[in-house]
Parts: structure tokens; C-alpha cells; sequence
């Protein structure tokens, strides 16, 4: 932290928020509100003579209420920069009638009340984001009394009572009769790994995923307490502890030599004497199925982790996305993990999902290395993929920008659609969006498909299957399929594109009138789209499509959907199977009755299922099994499909009463 | 546009490609396409003598665009690009034909099948590469400064690493004091040690 403070290649902007973003990768604009505080911080000595005057207390933050501070004041002692503001929310002002006593205090004048809220303007070329994570609140987990017990406390109130620099100099107390406990007991999984239902609404009981750093933290306090106390009694409740770092199971074994006592099983419920404060928590014990009753003195809550809300604010600004469970979304899980989807922007920490503090500091070198390779060079170079739009032929509907994942298409009503080249990734939704064909992918061109759709069905194209797969998964399945020497029949043939979100609807359209038998659309997992979500603009585009087949009575399975991730040979082999199995059940006649059927139809680009508002019960209906299930289909679920039968993932969304 | 004048580059990959399709039929075939001017069969035509091959046609017959029938190009576009560049084209005119692991390896028993299916992807490819126009990268400059936003254990980090490397870095953080949720802990596993 003091590196932080002196560093002269660092300015530390403490105190500040960003309100504004613009620009892209190599060169950032970003607007930072530097908040007064009152006290010129680069003149403070942090002597302490205005806190002794001030005579306004209030809970102190840091120590989580566990002891009060002055409305000016200094978070805590190490605090960098090392200087002292002023909480005006309850500062009495400067006024002599009412207080203004540190102003007087203050030997070298460095309090001004008249300080304002300062906007500066930063030219970056990379961003790390590193918003961090905040602490679950158990309150709404009645059954164990955070809220009406005193002697119940969570973690992080823990660390702060056994701190040297806590409220009680890391004497361990509890908060009813400040008495040392002498039998602690600790929960964990508390706002972790609880499913979210209708007993669960919106995840006020916790949340799905495993908080990663609760059972070693428990483990660490336990062992601190030991260390301060060896006499104290320590039962730690729990579902199953993780100890899978370096160096963890040491600790987690050391603990219990030390007659720490580890029940599987989480309390039910927990009461109080209300005489003595004294708890009891009844818990089942899993392992030997029984009931039990344990007496505490103090129970620690080893609350989980969950996003901040900060981050949310810093996501909308560069455009990031973030996963199910509300951290940010890495551009590749395994490949790139320290990489935002957006160019130029790097994450680190606990933004990006719960860690200790040994995986949050390589995280961040990480990310820092990341974004060295972008700082060092003195340019970069973009690849030649990117969307251009020529202005004649663009009507200026601004579909375009809609479903741009990265904002790269600057668009307002009555303008021509304009392509921000830096922040362009080349996956090309935007063109196989535009009905005006005013957007040209460089490189991955309309002309140059349809040259191969001409090419690859020029001679007998009932032999032929046509698949488009994306550059990042589905044709590096297909490599892998290869690698792996996993047989199938020879009847497909590939065109490859960047995203399956550039697979224009006239290109499926205008193959199965050329003759082709069956049509692919293949993609990344909804997880892995390395075009943040392009690809759910295929689902839609697709959607249509058999809606739009069906109605020209042409069958809509002859266009087949389906993911198929890099790693997924196997998968691919097996949809050329049974691709081949669908080919050769179109006749001739089907293929001269379908050229018939679309010539000349409008290619469809809207399904009714995307025209729903909200959830609705429906039949899903798979496209390559044919099995049909009933399950309520939420547009705004984001959900990948999948076929429970045969986990093809082009499944079509049947909404009842259709017929 | 110019004529195109494109030359297919066949490649044998060992018995990789040529083990079970007929790369010399492929080859043959490639020559009656619309635009081929060349179609040449390599033993490996990613090796040296392979790239020489591909740089002698581009001279000799003047090609303006380059089909290499070969592997993935998830594997060796970037090697043949450089390949054609170095011959004096814009590597965008480069157009891979993926011969090996989405045909010959997967249809290691059946030649015929898997012959037809190569001369089919040769053929698309060309098409492909009679539509190619060369492309110019953009180059953006970079400022050299970074934004960490957040002073946490894992903006601290970084910042003292890009720092440390040479760069200016601004380190924003909304509360008062850097340190985040990490200042607030006692002590920390698995060292057990200090936090701040």
C-alpha cells in the first residue's frame, strides 16, 4: 500500500469515481470525479490535533461498526494517501456558532471548507478493472439470528475483533458482556452455494456458487484462535470444506490436530438466553444422522462473497458483460481469463468471481502483463475483418447498433450507421442483420459466401450438406474431430465465418434453393461466444427462419442449430452422423418443390417467439430428434437450449395453441 | 479487379493428406478451375522447400491469389501469409482449403468419399479466392498510461506491476484510503501473516 503511495510512475486518485468513458482500446477517455475532501491531503501530516476537537461520533466503517470515529477522520492508522476528510453528511460546518473547531486545530492550515469536487480528464491506453467484490448480508437467514442476537457476528466482524487494530486491540470479546468466548462455533457456506427458488426469491438467502475463500478463512480463524487461546472450544459447521490450494489441506489438518471439531451439517436453527446470551444452535449431523444440540458463546456467520455494486456502474461505462451470477465475464474462460470482452480493457480480482488474495495478486499481474503487451507497442494493428457500411445504401434504421455486442456502431435516428474500426471485432451480426445489405464484412464479404454456396452445390448438391461454422468453435470442433481421427460420413462441407451471428438468413435460404438438402448453423456455446453474445442474434435469426420455411411448407429440420465447442470432436462427428441420416431422407422432389416454395419469398428476420414480453409456458420441440417437452420459454432468460434426448442444442420453441 | 490469377498449393502433409485422398487427382482437378493458372502438389508444403515453391509460382506465373489445400487454417494461415506476403502480396489474397482434419482424418476409409470431398473444398476455396481484395490493418496509436480502477489487493498489484515496468498509471478508488476489503482482514492464509 505505502509502494502505492510513493511510486512516482503511480497518481493515486483516491476518494474519486469515474462518470464518464469514451473512446477505445489505445486510447481511453475517461472522465474521474475527484471528490473533495476538505483537508488538502498532499499538506496533511496526519497529527491527529483536529480529530481530538471534533465533536461528532459516528460508527467507524472500517470497524463495521464495532467502534466510532470522528466526522473528520482517517479510515484506519495505515490508511494511503496517509491524510485526514471530512464526512460533511455530519460535519457541523465552519461556522464559529456551530463548531468549526478543527479548522482551529489545525497548525498547518491544510482544512478548507471551501474545497469543491474536482473533474479531471485521463488519456489511458489500457484499463484494469479491479471494482472487488462486497460481503453477503445474512440477515435474511433468520434461523441463525444475525440480526437478533448480539452474540452472533459475521466474518468479517471476527477479523476486526481478533485485529491488533480492531476496536479491542485483537482481544478477542463478544459484543453482549464483552466476556472472552471460550466455545465459538463457525457456519459456513452462509450466502453460498444455496440455489436460487421460490424459497429463495432474487437470492436474499444466498447464491448458487461457492465462495471459494470461506472455508480457509475459517480454517485461518480457527487457527488464530487457537494460537491466542488454546483453551477455546472450536466447532466449525459446514457442508464440505474446500481445501484445494497449495499449502491448504496442511492448514485445514493442522486445525483439526489442534481439536478443532468439523460437523458436517449446517444449523437449523440457533436460540439465546436472553440472561446470559449464551446460544445453542440445533443442527443435524450428517454424518452420523443424528440431532444435536451445541452450546456457543459466540457464533461466527462465514458470510460469502457477492458482486459489488460499483462494478455494475464500471460494466455499463466500457461495455463488459458479466456472468449469471453478476461477476464480469471474462472474453475467454480458459484462453484469455484476464481479458475483457472489450479491447483494451483487463480484469483482476474479485470483479471477476470470488478469490483469496494470493489469486487476486497473480490475477493481477496478470492483467498487467495483458495490458503491457498493448502498452508497449507504439501501435496496433487491427485486423481486416471489420464492418464497414457503405452510406448510399444504409436507410439509417439502426438495427445495426442494436445488436453490436461490443457498442461499436455509432447510430442516431436520421443518420447513417457509423463503424467505431477499433472497437469492431469482426463478428459480423451487424451485416447479417442489415436487410439493406449496407454493411460489407471486409474479408468475410456476402459475395464471397455466396461464391462458396454456388461452389460447394454446383454438382449434385442432394449429396451435399452445407454447415457454416464459426471460426472459434464449431470449425475448431471440426478440427478436433479431425485430430482425434473420429470418423463420419463425407457428405458435409464447411463454410467457415468468424461468428455464427454472420450467417445471414439469405445465405440458408438461398442454399436450400440452390438445391443443398441440409443446411448447419453452428456455434459457440452461449458461454463461450467469443463475440459476447452474438450468437444469440443466430438463435433469433434461426428461430425465424423455421417459422419462415414452415410457412412455405418446406420442412423447417432441413436447417439444423447446433453448438459445438473447440474441444468437442466427439460431438461434431456425431452431427454429421446424424446430418447424414437427415440428408438422405430429402428426395429430389423435395428439393425441386422447395426451390419452387422460396424463390421469390421475403427471407423472414422476426419470429413471434421473440416477440413475446414476457415468459410463456411452450413446447420445446428438438430439431434433429424430434422429441417435444413442455417448459415455460423466457426471451430474457438468455438459456441455451438443449434436447434432454439427444443434447442437440437447435431446439425450436413451440408456443401453444399455435395450430 | 484484375483477372484473377490464382495458383493451388496441394499438399501431400506425408501420407497425412495423401494417405487416404488422391492429392494428385485434387491437384489435377484444381487445374480446370475458373482462374487457376498453376496447381502444384507438395510433400509438406508448410516446410522450407514447400514456402519456396508457393514464392517461385507467385513470381513465375504471376499469381494474385493463393489457394493452399492443406490443414486447419487455425494452424498455418498465419505461416502462409507471411508466406505470400513475403512474395510481394498482401496476404489477404491468401485462401486456406482445410484438406486434413475436416476430410482426409476423418474419412480415413473411404478415399473416394474423402477425394470428392477434397476436390469440393478446393473448389469452394477457389471460388472464395477469386472474390479476395487485399486489405489494409489499421494502425491505431497507443497512449502509454493505464487506468486501474480500484485499490484492492488486485488494483494495488497491478498497479505496482505496470508501474514498476515504466508506464504511468492512474490508480482510481472510491473510498477515502486504498487497501479495499483486504485492509480489514487480520491476518491471511495460508502464510497467516500481516494483510496490510
Amino acid at each position: 500500500m505505502m509502494d502505492v503511495g510513493r511510486h512516482p510512475n503511480i497518481k493515486l486518485m483516491a476518494y474519486s469515481e469515474i462518470q464518464d468513458v469514451s473512446g477505445y482500446v489505445g486510447n481511453f477517455q475517461v472522465t474521474v470525479r475527484k471528490k473533495a475532501r476538505y483537508v488538502v491531503a498532499e499538506e496533511c501530516t496526519a497529527c491527529g490535533q483536529c480529530v481530538a476537537v471534533c465533536p461528532v461520533l459516528h460508527p467507524d466503517e472500517f470497524q463495521i461498526g464495532l467502534a466510532t470515529r470522528r466526522a473528520i477522520y482517517m479510515p484506519f492508522p495505515q490508511a494511503v494517501p496517509s491524510a485526514y476528510l471530512i464526512d460533511m453528511n455530519l460535519c457541523l460546518g465552519d461556522n464559529p456558532i456551530a463548531c468549526g473547531k478543527c479548522r482551529q486545530a489545525c497548525d498547518k492550515k491544510c482544512i478548507d471548507f471551501d474545497m469543491q469536487d474536482e473533474i479531471v480528464q485521463l488519456n489511458v491506453g489500457a484499463v484494469i478493472v479491479a471494482t472487488g467484490m462486497d460481503v453477503y448480508d445474512p440477515a435474511p437467514l433468520d434461523e441463525y439470528g444475525y440480526a437478533r442476537f448480539d452474540n452472533v457476528i459475521t466474518s468479517m466482524e471476527f477479523e476486526r475483533l481478533i485485529s491488533a487494530g480492531g476496536p479491542t486491540e485483537g482481544h478477542l470479546v463478544r459484543p453482549s458482556d464483552l466476556r472472552r468466548p471460550k466455545r465459538i462455533g463457525f457456519v459456513q457456506c452462509v450466502g453460498s452455494r444455496t440455489a436460487h427458488s421460490s424459497h429463495n426469491p432474487g437470492g436474499s438467502r444466498g447464491n448458487p456458487y461457492c465462495s471459494n475463500i470461506c472455508c480457509m478463512n475459517t480454517v485461518k480463524d480457527s487457527l488464530l484462535l487457537k494460537d491466542h487461546h488454546p483453551d477455546t472450544d472450536i466447532t466449525v459447521f459446514y457442508m464440505d470444506i474446500r481445501a484445494f490450494g497449495k499449502g491448504f489441506e496442511d492448514l485445514f489438518m493442522r486445525s483439526r490436530a489442534e481439536g478443532v471439531k468439523y460437523i458436517r451439517g449446517l444449523p437449523g436453527d440457533v436460540t439465546c438466553d436472553p440472561n446470559t446470551g449464551d446460544l445453542t444452535a440445533y443442527v443435524e449431523n450428517t454424518t452420523t444422522g443424528r440431532l444435536e444440540a451445541h452450546a456457543f458463546d459466540l457464533l461466527v456467520l462465514s458470510v460469502g462473497v457477492i458482486p459489488r455494486l460499483e462494478t455494475e456502474l464500471v460494466r455499463q461505462l466500457f461495455t463488459l458483460s458479466r456472468t449469471g451470477d453478476g461477476f464480469l465475464m471474462e472474453a475467454h474462460p480458459k484462453l484469455r481469463p484476464v481479458d475483457a470482452p472489450t479491447k483494451g480493457v483487463y480484469i483482476a480480482g474479485c470483479a471477476e468471481s470470488p478469490k483469496d488474495v494470493k489469486d487476486s495478486v497473480t490475477q493481477a499481474s496478470a492483467a498487467a502483463a495483458r495490458a503491457e503487451i498493448l502498452l508497449n507497442s507504439p501501435v496496433i494493428r487491427v485486423e481486416a475483418i471489420t464492418a464497414v457500411v457503405n452510406p448510399d445504401a444504409c436507410k439509417q434504421c439502426g438495427r445495426c447498433a442494436v445488436v453490436c455486442p461490443y457498442s461499436a456502431i455509432i447510430w442516431e435516428k436520421g443518420a447513417v450507421a457509423q463503424v467505431i474500426r477499433a472497437a469492431c471485432a469482426g463478428c459480423g451480426t451487424c451485416a447479417a442483420e442489415c436487410t439493406f445489405e449496407a454493411i460489407t464484412m471486409r474479408h468475410f464479404t456476402d459475395q464471397q459466401v455466396y461464391a462458396q454456396i454456388d461452389a460447394i452445390l454446383e454438382e449434385d448438391p442432394l449429396e451435399r450438406i452445407l454447415c457454416f461454422a464459426c471460426n472459434w468453435c464449431s470449425y475448431a470442433g471440426a478440427d478436433t474431430a479431425g485430430t482425434s481421427r473420429f470418423q463420419y460420413p463425407p457428405n458435409a462441407r464447411l463454410i467457415r465465418t468468424m461468428c455464427s451471428g454472420r450467417v445471414k438468413p439469405d445465405f440458408v435460404w438461398y442454399a436450400l434453393q440452390k438445391g443443398a438438402p441440409v443446411v448447419l448453423v453452428s456455434g459457440c456455446h452461449f458461454a463461450d461466444c467469443h463475440y459476447i453474445s452474438a450468437n444469440r442474434s443466430t438463435v433469433r435469426r434461426v428461430d425465424a427462419l423455421w417459422e419462415g420455411l414452415e410457412k412455405q411448407g418446406v420442412r423447417p429440420e432441413r436447417l439444423q442449430l447446433d453448438w459445438c465447442s473447440a474441444a468437442e470432436g466427439q460431438k461434431w462427428a456425431k452431427i454429421m452422423r446424424e446430418l447424414e441420416v437427415l440428408r438422405l431422407a430429402v428426395t429430389p422432389d423435395e428439393a425441386e418443390f422447395t426451390r419452387q416454395s422460396l424463390t421469390g419469398k421475403r427471407v423472414p428476420t422476426a419470429s413471434q417467439v421473440w416477440r413475446l414480453k414476457e415468459p410463456r409456458l411452450a413446447t420445446m420441440h428438438c430439431m434433429r430428434c424430434g422429441k417435444e417437452w413442455a417448459s415455460v420459454f423466457d426471451p430474457a432468460a438468455d438459456q441455451e437450449r438443449m434436447c434432454p434426448e439427444c443434447r442437440n442444442n437447435g431446439v425450436r420453441v413451440l408456443l401453444d395453441g399455435r395450430q | 479487379m484484375e483477372q484473377p490469377r490464382i495458383g493451388v498449393f496441394v499438399c501431400d502433409c506425408g501420407t497425412n493428406i495423401a494417405g487416404s485422398v488422391d492429392t494428385e487427382a485434387v491437384r489435377a482437378y484444381a487445374e480446370t478451375l475458373p482462374d487457376v493458372v498453376a496447381a502444384v502438389r507438395n510433400r509438406y508444403t508448410c516446410a522450407d522447400p514447400g514456402q519456396q515453391e508457393i514464392k517461385r509460382v507467385i513470381a513465375a506465373e504471376r499469381l494474385n491469389r493463393v489457394v493452399v489445400a492443406s490443414c486447419s487454417p487455425r494452424l498455418h494461415e498465419p505461416t502462409f501469409r507471411n508466406c505470400v506476403q513475403e512474395a510481394g502480396l498482401n496476404k489477404y489474397l491468401f485462401e486456406m482449403a482445410n484438406i486434413r482434419e475436416h476430410c482426409s482424418w476423418v474419412h480415413v476409409q473411404d478415399s473416394e468419399g474423402g477425394t470428392r470431398k477434397a476436390k469440393d473444398i478446393v473448389r469452394a476455396a477457389v471460388a472464395r479466392a477469386r472474390w479476395l481484395y487485399p486489405q489494409d490493418e489499421e494502425q491505431l496509436p497507443v497512449t502509454d498510461a493505464a487506468l486501474v480502477i480500484g485499490g484492492g489487493v488486485a488494483g494495488i498489484q497491478a498497479a505496482l506491476d505496470l508501474a514498476d515496468a515504466g508506464h504511468q498509471v492512474y490508480l482510481v478508488e472510491k473510498e477515502p484510503s486504498i487497501g479495499g476489503i483486504m485492509a480489514q482482514l487480520d491476518k491471511t492464509y495460508p502464510t497467516m501473516d500481516c494483510s496490510i
